[in-house]
């Protein structure tokens, strides 16, 4: 069974008095432990379909289903704590908090959970180990390189041990040495620990560490490589 | 708790921010309380007085002596049981910066009147012995540097030329609302320099019974009502508020400064939240997409509103109780007893929660509703 299940999602906004329609009936099935890649021009919906399935935005009509969950059938405060559970998500960049440190970042998740504070470091340890991190706990992002940056971020998306990892271009303002590094993080994240990864991406590069590749053009999902594979 | 770090830190992005917003509430705060402690000691001086006390003035006015002859003509009323008097001298000491209030007396009389002005025996009897010996509070002693067998010599302003007292006795009173910043000397050494012997400037009658004080305040002033110098005469308390009276509306004035200085802070104070968590657009919506929940960044924003409030109402009550009350001020003698009362900390305290509510609830409000697609544009 598919872990995303999307049916027929229309999604509109309205800029002044015009209506830009996004998607018109869209349907999709993400596998579980799958690695996807969506890709597409700017403004072909990626980024709006991400925040879809994370219930950040709602549809205009249509169903998300994750984990057997409608998410938009939520409340903003189950909406909030389901989030809180079953998603970890990573920004292109201005993704950490830049007052706290390093380890205070990865911990955020943790603080909406009983766990204890030794057990929310050892959390927060592990997952900052996972990321190769374990040495830069208490720098700030100002101390860190756009990679590292980028890694301490995907270390809070996994220290909640989510459903869902949701990533909107990750790799866009980094090197090719970072974002590198980023890419055989997620790809480790997904074959050694089974976690189902989304990502949106420009980058061809990015997309060929996928098992699946995306494309959509004006909202509509033009080729669809196998999910899951 | 668990929290507690996540808001310090958000209050630490901007140190000098913080610091400028906090010291501006803890300067309210101290002014709201100077203010309006300088509003209840006026109000306790007014009220001050002994029911068993009342105070006779020539009834045209204040600055207008009577007869010393009335004294004992006032001993003999039914119902009285004891009679005093008192002059205003007003003289300077020194440049005259530093202002004291100086009072003649009838010093035994006096000193069994007001057993408030508590006095060691034998410094009594040295007041009582010589003419010229002059008593001083503690404070004023501390102030000068005086001390016992000093003379100290004061320019009249109202009795002309140098006046020389010996100091013989310090008080201290019983009664905080009393003075302790006074020079006391004695009615007959006034009335040998000024050659003027038989003249009061008001008298003070103990009486048998607080029940009968309208009674006998009439009594006094139908006694003299075809004299040359008729006499108004009431309660101690009624006398001490007359003077009370003479500040003017100050209560009124000062409570509209304190409001005006508190509302600006207010603005201050709002302004500085919303232009933080303006700054913060883009970290909300980090937030909510991690999972945090509208009404926990409500709270969040509020925890930081009530925490520069709470430090800037313990720096600025805390400061203005422990402050005047290590200093012992009294405005040089013209508010005896200033100290910031329970009641005055509570409103301030209260003052400082509406401060709270006020500038936070504006910026808390705006987290929580923030739409996260919207805030995430601040984001990409």
């Amino acid at each position: 069974m598919a872990l995303v299940q999307i049916r027929d999602v229309y999604k509109s906004f309205q800029r002044d008095s015009q209506r830009i329609d996004v998607f018109t009936g869209l349907s999709l099935d993400v596998a579980e432990g799958s690695f996807t890649a969506l890709m597409g021009p700017s403004g072909s919906g990626k980024s709006t379909l991400l925040n879809l399935i994370a219930g950040l935005d709602r549809p205009t009509s249509g169903t998300v289903r994750v984990a057997g969950a409608d998410v938009h059938a939520m409340s903003a405060a189950q909406l909030a704590a389901w989030r809180a559970r079953h998603i970890g998500f990573v920004f292109q960049q201005l993704n950490l908090l830049p007052v706290l440190t390093a380890y205070q970042n990865v911990e955020l998740p943790l603080l909406l959970t009983r766990l204890s504070k030794k057990e929310r470091e050892e959390r927060v340890r592990v997952a900052l180990g996972v990321v190769g991190l374990d040495d830069r706990i208490h720098h700030y992002p100002r101390q860190l390189s756009g990679g590292q940056e980028q890694r301490v971020a995907i270390a809070r998306a996994i220290v909640a041990d989510p459903t869902l990892i949701l990533l909107d271009e990750p790799t866009g303002q980094l090197d090719a040495r970072s974002s590198q590094e980023v890419l055989t993080l997620l790809q480790r994240l997904n074959s050694e620990f089974g976690k189902t990864v989304v990502i949106v991406t420009h980058d061809a590069h990015a997309a060929d560490k996928a098992k699946a590749v995306l494309h959509l053009e004006k909202g509509v999902l033009i080729e669809r490589a196998a999910v899951g594979a | 708790m668990r929290y507690l770090p996540l808001v310090l830190a958000n209050l630490g992005r901007h140190k000098r921010r913080t610091f400028l917003t906090t010291a501006s509430v803890a300067l309210a705060l101290f002014l709201f309380a100077s203010l309006r402690t300088v509003v209840t000691t006026i109000a306790a001086g007014a009220q001050f007085g002994s029911a068993r006390r009342l105070v006779a003035t020539n009834a045209t006015g204040i600055v207008f002596p009577l007869p010393l002859a009335y004294a004992g003509r006032l001993r003999a009323l039914p119902g009285v049981q004891a009679v005093s008097w008192a002059n205003w001298f007003g003289g300077r000491y020194g440049d005259g910066k530093r202002f004291f209030a100086t009072f003649a007396v009838d010093p035994a009389s006096y000193l069994d009147m007001y057993p408030e002005i508590v006095l060691p025996a034998d410094q009594r009897d040295a007041f009582l012995r010589e003419r010229s010996a002059a008593i001083v509070g503690r404070r004023l002693l501390d102030v000068f540097g005086w001390h016992l067998g000093q003379d100290v010599t004061l320019q009249g302003t109202i009795f002309s030329g140098d006046w020389t007292f010996t100091i013989r006795g310090v008080y201290t009173p019983s009664d905080p609302v009393i003075n302790d910043d006074m020079l006391i000397f004695r009615h007959d050494y006034l009335d040998e320099r000024m050659n003027r012997a038989g003249f009061a400037g008001w008298y003070i009658l103990r009486i048998d019974d607080p029940n009968n004080a309208a009674g006998i305040a009439k009594l006094v002033d139908d006694q003299f009502r075809n004299s040359s110098a008729p006499t108004k005469t009431g309660t101690e308390q009624a006398f001490n508020a007359s003077f009370a009276t003479m500040w003017g509306n100050v209560s009124l004035l000062m409570n509209t400064i304190g409001m005006a200085v508190v509302f600006a802070i207010l603005l201050v104070t709002a302004n500085a939240m919303m232009m933080s968590a303006r700054e913060r657009t883009g970290e909300v919506a980090v937030l909510k997409t991690i999972g945090f929940s509208d009404w926990r960044l409500f709270g969040l924003v509020m925890l930081e509103a009530g925490l520069i409030t709470l430090t800037g109402a313990v720096l600025g009550l805390g400061g203005a109780k422990l402050l005047y009350r290590a200093t012992n001020f009294n405005a040089a003698g013209f508010l005896p007893g200033f100290d910031v009362d329970g009641t005055t900390l509570a409103v301030g305290g209260a003052i400082a929660l509406l401060l709270m509510l006020a500038s936070g609830l504006v910026p808390a409000v705006r987290a929580a509703r923030l739409p996260v697609v919207q805030a995430l544009r601040h984001v990409e």
